[in-house]
């Protein structure tokens, strides 16, 4: 099983091992010392954590928020089998295909205040200090993380929306119900699974949401959209504390199981089946 | 361009109503609308970044940003890979084909493993460990693997990226490679035993043609996320020797941030290839993925 090699080398022993070094002190060159709780201290004892908790859960609500809804009527709609959804599709994917660098640097050039969009129009509106105000910049980051994946999710829902019986349509128009009824009666609560596959992995994707704002807005201004991967990032690269930053890795895998565990819960005990079988 | 778009979607209803037995027959207004809205928001940044990068600088600054170039130059392309982009392209290539080929490799022969013999504990044990794989946050795996890495004397090359890759790929992979062999009926590999095959011969004469689908999805998916990766070439690698493409666009940015036009152009030639491998790979992909994340 050289698959449970490689899984063991880098996935497992990493996995133990940032636990460890949780417990020492090093600066990711000299000697690995053990330190005992001294990183745990230094990093529950920082306001930043909270901040950094914070903002996490903030991005990972809000992009939850604005993508799931979207994602599943762009998903419904492009389950129909017309050609020209088919086109459609074909442009939907392309973010998915850039790289996160890409992109921020893409939006960064798009919204800055001078040369930008805003400005090349003239539209005074589109004129503002897009990555340097708290709120806009939280935003922005909303904003773009949603661009990146709403496409992929919608094609999750695309894909779960195909497998709900036809019948229970023909059905439900021989009752006499509209579109909007069906939708609410059968669509969404057929893919109830969906959705909780779809948000398992939009959650874990949000808490490790790191390269895109890393370059769009290197969490600031300020500390604004420092989320707990950067701020693993910085502590542990930018101010060599390999200990402290392994204390909020520790912070990120915990939290981590216990979303997916919650949302496995939500989903009840068929889920469990599903989960394994569709991720 | 409004003109178009309520033309195009006028027709297309007209088909609609037209075509075969539907379900529903009447357009989805609500769906359809986000859908228009929803195009026009991903195709306006991507449109700029293609027109914008064939113009120059001074007429970047002059120009309205939505109009094509009126002196169309491949300057900033030229600059571009002057910069050395040739480099970083084949350090990207390396890593994703060095990791891809052999992660796909292994999380096939897992998967079979897991499927043929799935009563095993063993097995089982191991199926559940990449099941947990996969609600881990790989990055914060980050500074263990950096701490390994360096141990093992491969800093700033390009095994560095590599072996990582492979491991963080295998979750996924062995996860969808095994929903699909586990649809391949059970006869058939009965028959083959008693046809007097060895395992591997099964394995490479009916499991993989079987399933080539899948594994198409899987390497294009693979491809395209390590293609993009960042994390580990920025914590892995030192030198700009090793840069590979998404690391080498930031640093990019960092020296010729106000040459917008070709930092635009170097956008879009490092997405060119996953581009292409899109274009060719498409159907597969979509309906792997459909029916691989969709169950």
């Amino acid at each position: 099983m050289p698959a449970l090699l490689f899984f063991v080398a880098f996935g497992v022993i990493p996995l133990i091992g940032v636990f460890w070094l949780s417990f020492t002190t090093w600066d990711g060159l000299g000697e690995i010392r053990m330190s005992g709780f001294d990183s745990w201290r230094a990093v529950l004892t920082d306001p930043g954590l909270p901040h950094a908790l914070w903002v996490t859960f903030l991005v990972t609500a809000l992009s939850w928020a604005v993508q799931t809804p979207a994602s599943i009527l762009l998903g419904t709609f492009l389950a129909g089998f017309q050609r020209y959804r088919a086109v459609l599709s074909v442009v939907y994917f392309i973010p998915l295909l850039l790289s996160s660098a890409a992109i921020a640097i893409t939006f960064k050039a798009l919204l800055d205040p001078n040369f930008g969009l805003g400005a090349g129009l003239g539209i005074p509106i589109l004129v503002q200090d897009w990555l340097g105000e708290p709120v806009l910049a939280f935003s922005v980051v909303i904003f773009v993380v949603s661009w990146q994946f709403i496409p992929f999710h919608s094609l999750i829902y695309q894909g779960g929306v195909r497998q709900i019986p036809r019948s229970m349509y023909e059905a439900a128009e021989l009752d006499g119900a509209g579109r909007v009824r069906m939708f609410f009666s059968i669509t969404l609560p057929q893919l109830k699974y969906t959705i909780i596959t779809s948000s398992t992995l939009m959650v874990a994707g949000s808490l490790v949401f790191f390269d895109l704002i890393f370059v769009l807005t290197a969490g600031g201004p300020g500390d604004t959209t420092r989320v707990l991967a950067l701020d693993m990032y910085k502590r542990g690269y930018m101010a060599n504390l390999m200990g402290p930053a392994s204390a909020i890795a520790v912070i990120l895998v915990l939290v981590g199981l216990a979303l997916a565990l919650l949302l496995r819960r939500i989903g009840g005990r068929d889920q469990t089946h599903s989960q394994l079988e569709g991720v | 361009m409004t003109e178009i778009l309520a033309n195009t979607s006028a027709r297309a209803s007209a088909k609609h109503a037209a075509g075969p037995k539907r379900v529903t027959r009447r357009p989805n207004w609500l769906a359809g609308a986000a859908s228009w809205i929803w195009l026009a928001i991903v195709i306006v940044p991507i449109y700029w970044i293609v027109i914008t990068s064939f113009k120059l600088q001074s007429d970047y600054y002059a120009e309205n940003p939505l109009l094509p170039p009126s002196a169309p130059t491949l300057a900033n392309y030229q600059l571009v890979i002057e910069s050395d982009f040739i480099r970083y392209f084949i350090n990207s290539v390396v890593v994703t084909v060095g990791a891809v080929a052999p992660a796909v490799a292994v999380s096939f022969m897992a998967a079979y493993a897991i499927v043929r013999s799935g009563r095993g504990r063993f097995l089982r044990y191991t199926n559940s460990m990449f099941l947990m794989g996969l609600a881990i946050p790989h990055q914060a795996t980050i500074i263990p693997v950096y701490l390994i890495i360096i141990k093992l004397g491969l800093y700033d090359t390009p095994m560095a990226m590599i072996l990582p890759s492979i491991a963080f790929a295998i979750p996924l992979s062995v996860l969808i490679l095994t929903n699909f062999i586990r649809d391949v009926p059970k006869e058939l590999f009965e028959s083959m035993r008693m046809d007097g095959a060895s395992e591997l011969g099964t394995l490479w004469n009916l499991a993989l043609p079987l399933t080539r689908p899948a594994v198409v999805t899987v390497t294009i998916y693979n491809a395209l996320t390590i293609w993009n990766g960042f994390l580990l070439p920025l914590v892995l690698t030192q030198s700009p020797e090793q840069r590979t493409l998404p690391l080498a666009l930031w640093t990019f940015q960092g020296e010729y941030g106000i040459n917008v036009p070709a930092v635009l152009a170097s956008v879009l030639l490092s997405s060119l290839p996953i581009l292409i491998l899109y274009v060719v790979g498409r159907r597969q992909l979509l309906a792997g993925l459909t029916a691989g994340f969709g169950k």
